[in-house]
């Protein structure tokens, strides 16, 4: 079964919290998570609502293997409308929270309303029960972690919550679970505070089980651990080196966009690496790389724990500091180093501790601060604006400084907490935010990598890698290699990787295991412990409709074909060196291919036949 | 020969494979909570530490058990908890030094770590060998060789 085939209804304006069974229907056509969630979120809300306002909702939901021992088993999504892009959000989390709530036996909680003081939600299995949060009110992601432990006196709660930024309007704002993993992006966290909802603490003992076949569950994901502990990515890249592995890989090929993407190659990229952060630096003899770590049930780990050089400028005056905590990811690295031409790790480090201990995503915080100094670079931006910050390319105490600001929501970091999209437009250069729907784009330069141009320009939550994540075929060979500059054949791959990726978030598993799952070693595992009969085919199908639900809401919200494009520096400023020199992404090339293949309109609106097809309605 | 488990705590990501196996093995569901080893995170240090019963020779919980509940399995070692003899006074989870034996609520009776009938499942489960089952007599042996080896590479 693994559902729990229960769900909690919590509606904050009423004060009041109801179980009521999961709607089984809707959970054989979108699994789970992240597709099942955005069809209760597109069934429940008007996609026009104001996504800061009470008619939004918050839904955190698992599912269906979240919690089983299914390897990468702990994920879990918050979706919503998101209040950066105004498009449908999904922000998937690892960690521990996702299983534990499974564990207390719920698939998923509903937030709706908005409670008139700030609460938060206390889950003890059955019990649920909401809480006044004044106390907790301010303080940040660690502080109000550590508090709800101590008041509950419970070490093994596991808690989700929201830092200071969310609280102060940062539209990026995370919600942090567990210290240091987060839903992170699209803003969720913003959501969350305009509910005056600070934090849910969950603590689950009833366990994981009523599997369809509990020899086959083992069996088989017995099968595909060891193809994950074999595979030269998930066995070894990835626990190695976390995601970081990725830093010198795409500098090499060109395409990591730098100090806001007017450069597509970092000289500084080897200094902020993977490699780097294992090496024993010369100050103090240890690396910042202090260990790796797994979120719940993962065999790849691929999890960074980091340590900062006690005398770095950043921290040598806070020992609150001096201690091991989350470390970068290549993402992370990117923005708040290579976007921001910064190459000093440890204070990228430093950042990133900010970025969890207040909630903020650090992918969108980074590239608004790379928009606010090109915006500086140019004059368009003064140190009167700034409040004296001196926002320089490269200059680490700058960005620092901005991290501390935007984390707790002063002075110009209020301003940088809107994203780089509202930060451009007021200073009269849209054109240097490098934005998908509203939403910064990640670490890899779309006219080094075409399919990612592709991929941002689709991508339901705004631009986003994780929505496919075709660097996996174009750089890595997986599962097959294609060629980064060509354009032939992509939007064929774009959607493939768009609907797989889709039915892997909305299974509960994490989408890094796709490195070496395809939906055929996944499907087994599905099929072993739920009810319904699940294989690679039905698992595809699932994943498009879930990507056409989503698309229909944005379409609903107001977004049409002229969303579904690029920042104009990718689209007109040629690569500078590189490999990919000379090239612009040709998203023109890719893109009615991609709405035909889709079977949409030539307005990228999906035709009655293909609503049909997937069972969305004639 | 009697085989101990060996933990390699630097090896440890806190995954908690071990405590799912554990606790399917033990209750037929996922479920951390009543696993019977246990893994701890020291957060400030970036380390994982699983733990579990050492199966004392002399067994401070067997020995205090006032209606002899806890027993010595000889083909392995392991001190067991007869489910059907155990009272769920709790006295030997006040007795145990290390913790590592406690109360288990849904079913009203202690449990503690058997070894898997000499079969341990957190052993096998464990992603990056964490989690070792060794000759009892012979469990500091890859630390020897470790110090061993350094006089050869100085």
């Amino acid at each position: 079964m693994a559902w729990t085939e229960k769900i909690l209804r919590v509606n904050l304006t009423q004060g009041t919290v109801t179980p009521e069974p999961l709607n089984m229907d809707w959970a054989m056509q979108y699994l789970g998570q992240r597709g099942l969630a955005s069809k209760y979120l597109a069934a429940e809300i008007d996609p026009k609502c104001d996504p800061l306002s009470a008619d939004n909702k918050l839904i955190m939901t698992t599912g269906p293997l979240t919690g089983t021992s299914a390897s990468t088993a702990g994920r879990y999504s918050v979706v919503t409308k998101g209040p950066l892009t105004g498009a449908i959000a999904c922000s998937n989390s690892g960690g521990f929270l996702g299983a534990e709530l499974k564990n207390a036996g719920w698939d998923m909680i509903i937030f709706e309303g908005r409670a008139k003081s700030p609460v938060y939600l206390y889950v003890e299995n059955e019990t649920a029960e909401i809480r006044p949060a004044d106390a907790l009110w301010g303080r940040t992601v660690w502080e109000t972690d550590a508090m709800l432990h101590r008041k509950h006196q419970d070490p093994l709660l596991r808690i989700a919550t929201i830092g200071r930024a969310a609280e102060k309007g940062c539209l990026y704002a995370a919600i942090v679970n567990d210290l240091h993993r987060a839903a992170g992006r699209s803003g969720v966290g913003a959501v969350m505070a305009s509910k005056n909802l600070k934090a849910v603490a969950v603590r689950g003992t009833r366990g994981v089980g009523n599997l369809k076949d509990p020899a086959r569950f083992l069996q088989s994901t017995a099968a595909a651990k060891k193809l994950l502990a074999e595979s030269g990515v998930t066995g070894k890249g990835l626990p190695t080196f976390g995601t970081q592995v990725l830093m010198n890989v795409i500098n090499e090929v060109g395409a990591l966009p730098t100090r806001n993407g007017s450069a597509v190659q970092f000289d500084g990229a080897r200094d902020i690496s993977g490699e780097a952060m294992r090496e024993p630096r010369k100050t103090d003899h240890r690396p910042n790389l202090t260990t790796n770590a797994g979120c719940f049930a993962c065999t790849i780990a691929c999890g960074r724990i980091s340590t900062v050089d006690r005398g770095h400028f950043t921290i040598s005056n806070k020992p609150e500091y001096w201690g091991a905590s989350g470390g970068l990811e290549y993402e992370a690295a990117w923005a708040l180093g290579t976007d921001t031409g910064v190459s000093d790790l440890d204070a990228l480090t430093y950042a990133n501790f900010l970025c969890n201990e207040d909630g903020m995503d650090p992918i969108s915080f980074g590239a608004t601060v790379a928009a606010a100094m090109e915006l500086y670079q140019i004059g368009a931006l003064t140190k009167t604006d700034t409040g004296g910050l001196e926002l320089n390319f490269g200059s680490a105490e700058a960005l620092v400084r901005a991290a501390e600001l935007t984390a707790k929501g002063e002075g110009f970091g209020l301003e940088l907490g809107l994203g780089s999209k509202r930060l451009c437009a007021k200073y009269g250069h849209p054109e240097f935010s490098m934005t998908v729907k509203g939403q910064e784009f990640p670490a890899y330069d779309p006219r080094g990598i075409q399919g990612m141009g592709l991929t941002y320009a689709t991508s339901n939550r705004g631009a986003c890698h994780l929505r496919s994540y075709t660097v996996s075929s174009e750089i890595l060979g997986l599962p097959v290699k294609t060629d980064p500059l060509a354009t032939e054949g992509k939007a064929e791959l774009v959607k493939t990787f768009q609907d797989v990726t889709a039915a892997v978030d909305s299974i509960g598993l994490c989408v890094f295991s796709t490195f070496a799952w395809s939906l055929a070693d996944i499907a087994p595992q599905l099929d072993a412990a739920c009810k319904g009969e699940w294989n690679a085919a039905r698992l595809l199908e699932a994943g498009e409709r879930i990507w056409n639900l989503e698309r229909e809401f944005n379409n609903a919200a107001g977004f049409t074909k002229k969303d579904d494009t690029l920042p104009e520096r990718m689209l007109k400023e040629p690569a500078g060196t590189g490999p990919a020199k000379g090239k612009v992404n040709n998203l023109a090339a890719m893109l009615p291919e991609y709405y035909k293949l889709r079977g949409w309109t030539e307005e990228g609106v999906p035709t009655a036949a293909t609503r049909r097809r997937l069972g969305l309605g004639a | 020969m009697l085989k101990s488990l060996h933990i390699e705590a630097e090896k440890c990501t806190g995954c908690l494979q071990c405590e799912l196996a554990c606790s399917y093995r033990g209750e037929g569901v996922f479920n951390p909570a009543k696993s019977r080893i246990r893994v701890f995170t020291f957060h400030d240090e970036g380390r994982f530490a699983p733990y579990t019963c050492t199966q004392c020779a002399e067994a401070w919980c067997l020995h205090v058990c006032p209606v002899e509940a806890i027993i010595d399995n000889p083909a392995t070692g392991a001190k067991e908890v007869v489910a059907g003899r155990c009272v769920g006074c709790k006295v030997c989870t006040i007795a145990c030094p290390f913790g590592t034996i406690n109360y288990n609520q849904d079913r009203k009776i202690v449990h503690k770590c058997d070894m898997c009938g000499g079969d341990p499942e957190c052993v096998k489960s464990c992603p990056t060998g964490a989690i070792l089952f060794l000759d009892a007599d012979q469990t500091g042996l890859s630390r020897m060789r470790k110090y061993a080896g350094q006089q050869i590479h100085s």
